[in-house]
C-alpha cells in the first residue's frame, strides 16, 4: 500500500480547490481588508479546477486506498459544483459590497463548501460521504449567518444548524447499521454483497435512515420544513449557492448510493422514493402559489424541483440517471440566475423582495427583465430552454419504469407551477409600476446571470451535448 | 452465566438506568452527572468488546472534556426555576410520543424477528482491531485520506467560528 502521483493527478480538481482555499486563508491573514484579491484568487482557483476536471473526464479509477472514485461521474458533477461556485462568487461581490459585508472569509467558506461537495460526488466509501457532507454543511451554516447583525440571518443559520445536525444523526446511524451488517464501509464491497445484505432487516433499516438523511439534505417532503425559513433568512447569494450546489451534491450522493450501489429497482424502496417525490412535487408547487416573498416562493419551488429529480431516482434505470444529471445542470443554471437577479434587485434591509416590487421592471431595466423571464420560463419547463429537457428525461424514465402515475403527477404539478412562475413575467411586462433596482453598477453579477441564461438556451437547443457527456461511458 | 455476560448485564442495566435518569431529572446539574455515569458504563461496554482504545477515548473525551463543557454552560446560563422548563401536556406531545412509541415497536420487532447477522469478524480479529497500534497504522495508511479531510473540516470550522464570533471585524 502506498500513495502514487497518479492518485493526486486524477483528483487534481479537488487538490486545486483545496490549495486555493488554504492559500486564501494565508492571503487574508497577511493582507487585511482587501477582499478584492480574494475574489480574484478564488475565481482563478475555481477556473483552474474546472480545467482539470475537463482534462480528467475519463474512465473511473479508485484512488487513495479505495476512498475516492475519480472519473467521468465525479468530474461531471465537479463541473456542476464549480460552475455553481463561480457564478455564486460573481454575483456575490456586488451584492456583499452593497450590503456592507464584503469580507474575504466569505470566499474561503464558499471554497471549503465546494471541496465538501466534490468529496461527496467522488466518494467510494461511506466515511468520505459523511465527511464531505459535514464539510459542506458546516460552511453553509456559517454562510447562512454571514450577516451577523441581522436577526433573520441568525435565525436562518441556527435553524439550519440544529436541523442539519439532526439529519447528520440519521446519516450516522444509517452508516453504523450498514457497517454492522456488511463489515465494511467501502461502497464497492457493499455493492458486491448486496444480494445477501438486502435480505437482512438491519441493513434495510440502515438504508432507510440514509434515505431520511438525504431527503432532508435535498429538502424533500416530509423533511422540507427548514428550507423556506433558511432560504429566506440567508444572504441571497448564499441561498443561490445552497439551493444549487448543495442540492446538486446531495443528489450526486443520492444517485451514487441509490442508483449505483443499492440497486433496489422495482422494490419497495423505490416505491417509497416515488411517494416522497410525488408529495414534494404537489406540496412544493401548491404552497409556492401563496407566497408573496420571492425568496420564499423560490424556496418552495426548489422543494418541487427536488421532487422532479427524485422521480428519476425512483425510476432506477439508466434514463433516470441521465435525466437527473441533465436536470442538475439546468437547475443549477436557472436557480443561480433567478437568485442572482433577486440579489441585484434587493436593497439594504431586505427591501425589494416582494413579488410586487417586480411590477413594471421591463420599462426600467429591460435587460434584467428579459433575463428573469428566461429563468422563469425555464423553471416552468417551457421548451426552448434547458429546464424543459430536464423534466422530459426525468418523466420519460418514470414512464419506462412503469411509474406512469408519477410522470402524470409531475406533468400536472408542472402546469400548476407555470402559474406562479409566469405571474412574475406578467408583472414585469404587462403592469405599470416602479420596478427599480439598486443603483450601483454590478458588472460581475450581470456577467454571471447573462452567461447562465446563454448556457440555458444552448443546452435547451442542443441537449445532446450534455446527454452525450453523461452517457459517454455507459 | 459466564463472568463476561454478568459484567455485560450489569453495565448495560446501569447504562439504561442512568440514561433514563438523565432525561427525567429536573435539575440540569444532576442530569449532567448521570450522563457521566452513562459514559463510564459505555466505556465499560467497549472494554467487553475488546475495544481498549475507544474505551479510553470515551472517558478522556466525553466523560472528561465534553462534560466539563456541559457543566460550564449550565453554570453560565444560570437557569433559575427549572419548573418553568416543563409545560403541560399538549396534543403535539401526544402525537410525538405516539410516533416515538411506533418507532420503538418497529425496532423491537426487527431485533426479535430478524435473522441474526452472520459474525463479520472473529474474536481474535476483534481483539487485534481494538489496540492502539492497529488503529494508528490504519489511520496513516488506509484511512489517511478521511483523516486529512477531517483536518480540512477543522480548518473550515475555525474560519467559521471567527466569522461568526469575532468581536470586531476589520
Amino acid at each position: 500500500m502506498s500513495l502514487n502521483i497518479a492518485d493526486f493527478v486524477s483528483s487534481s480538481p479537488l487538490m486545486a480547490v483545496t490549495a486555493t482555499a488554504l492559500l486564501l486563508i494565508l492571503v487574508e491573514a497577511s493582507r487585511k481588508g482587501r477582499p478584492g484579491l480574494s475574489f480574484t484568487l478564488s475565481m482563478a482557483g475555481l477556473f483552474a479546477a474546472s480545467v482539470f476536471a475537463v482534462v480528467n473526464y475519463s474512465d473511473e479509477q479508485i484512488v487513495f486506498f479505495g476512498m475516492l472514485r475519480q472519473g467521468w461521474y465525479a468530474n461531471f458533477l465537479n463541473l456542476v459544483f464549480l460552475s455553481a461556485a463561480m457564478l455564486t462568487v460573481l454575483v456575490s461581490k456586488p451584492y456583499l459590497e452593497r450590503q456592507g459585508a464584503h469580507r474575504g472569509e466569505y470566499y474561503i467558506l464558499i471554497l471549503f463548501a465546494t471541496i465538501g461537495m466534490m468529496f461527496m460526488a467522488g466518494a467510494n466509501d461511506l466515511i468520505v460521504v459523511f465527511l464531505g457532507i459535514e464539510l459542506m454543511s458546516l460552511c453553509l451554516y456559517v454562510l447562512a449567518g454571514f450577516f451577523r447583525t441581522k436577526d433573520t440571518s441568525n435565525e436562518s443559520a441556527l435553524k439550519y444548524f440544529l436541523l442539519g445536525a439532526f439529519a447528520t444523526g440519521f446519516l450516522l446511524y444509517g452508516i453504523t447499521l450498514i457497517y454492522g451488517t456488511a463489515g465494511t464501509t467501502n461502497l464497492e464491497a457493499i455493492s458486491k454483497n448486496l444480494p445477501t445484505l438486502s435480505s437482512q432487516w438491519m441493513f434495510m433499516v440502515g438504508v432507510g435512515l440514509l434515505l431520511t438523511a438525504f431527503a432532508f439534505k435535498v429538502a424533500a417532503v416530509p423533511f422540507h420544513m427548514w428550507a423556506p425559513d433558511v432560504y429566506e433568512g440567508a444572504p441571497t447569494t448564499v441561498t443561490a449557492f445552497m439551493s444549487t450546489g448543495a442540492k446538486a451534491a446531495a443528489f450526486a450522493t443520492f444517485v451514487l448510493l441509490f442508483h449505483q450501489v443499492f440497486q433496489f429497482t422495482g422494490s419497495k424502496v423505490n416505491d417509497l422514493i416515488a411517494y416522497i417525490a410525488a408529495a414534494s412535487m404537489v406540496l412544493g408547487n401548491v404552497i409556492a402559489i401563496a407566497q408573496a416573498n420571492i425568496k420564499r416562493m423560490l424556496a418552495y419551488s426548489s422543494i418541487a424541483h427536488a421532487g422532479y429529480m427524485l422521480s428519476g431516482i425512483a425510476a432506477g434505470n439508466s434514463e433516470g440517471q441521465t435525466g437527473i444529471l441533465f436536470y442538475l445542470v439546468a437547475y443549477t443554471l436557472m436557480n443561480v440566475g433567478a437568485f442572482g437577479i433577486v440579489g441585484l434587485m434587493e436593497k439594504v434591509d431586505d427591501q425589494n423582495l416582494q413579488l410586487d416590487d417586480y411590477t413594471g421592471l421591463s420599462q426600467q431595466r429591460p435587460f434584467l427583465a428579459a433575463l428573469m423571464a428566461i429563468f422563469m420560463f425555464s423553471l416552468a419547463g417551457v421548451p426552448p430552454f434547458a429546464g424543459f429537457f430536464g423534466k422530459y428525461y426525468v418523466f420519460l424514465s418514470a414512464v419506462k419504469a412503469d411509474m406512469t402515475w408519477l410522470a402524470v403527477v409531475g406533468v400536472m404539478t408542472s402546469l400548476v407551477s407555470a402559474y406562479y412562475y409566469l405571474r412574475i413575467v406578467v408583472l414585469m411586462y404587462f403592469r405599470d409600476g416602479k420596478g427599480d433596482v439598486a443603483a450601483q453598477p454590478a458588472i460581475p453579477a450581470l456577467v454571471a446571470v447573462t452567461s447562465s441564461a446563454i448556457l440555458l438556451l444552448q443546452f435547451g437547443i442542443f441537449p445532446s451535448f450534455i446527454v452525450n457527456a453523461v452517457q459517454k461511458l455507459f | 452465566m459466564t463472568l463476561e455476560s454478568v459484567i455485560f448485564s450489569v453495565l448495560a442495566a446501569s447504562a439504561v438506568g442512568s440514561a433514563l435518569l438523565v432525561v427525567t431529572r429536573r435539575n440540569p446539574v444532576m442530569s449532567a452527572l448521570y450522563l457521566i455515569v452513562n459514559f463510564f458504563c459505555l466505556a465499560g461496554l467497549y472494554l467487553t468488546l475488546h475495544a481498549q482504545f475507544i474505551a479510553i477515548i470515551q472517558i478522556l473525551v466525553y466523560a472528561g472534556a465534553i462534560m466539563v463543557l456541559f457543566v460550564f454552560v449550565i453554570m453560565l446560563l444560570n437557569l433559575g426555576d427549572e419548573r418553568k422548563l416543563s409545560d403541560g401536556v399538549s396534543w403535539k406531545k401526544i402525537v410525538a410520543a405516539g410516533f416515538c412509541a411506533a418507532l420503538l415497536m418497529e425496532f423491537v420487532y426487527i431485533l426479535i424477528y430478524s435473522e441474526p447477522s452472520p459474525a463479520v469478524m472473529s474474536a481474535s480479529m476483534a481483539t487485534e482491531i481494538g489496540t492502539v497500534e492497529y488503529i494508528g497504522s490504519q489511520l496513516f495508511t488506509k484511512f489517511l485520506f478521511p483523516f486529512e479531510i477531517t483536518s480540512l473540516i477543522l480548518t473550515a470550522a475555525i474560519v467559521g467560528a471567527i466569522v461568526l464570533a469575532k468581536r470586531k471585524l476589520d
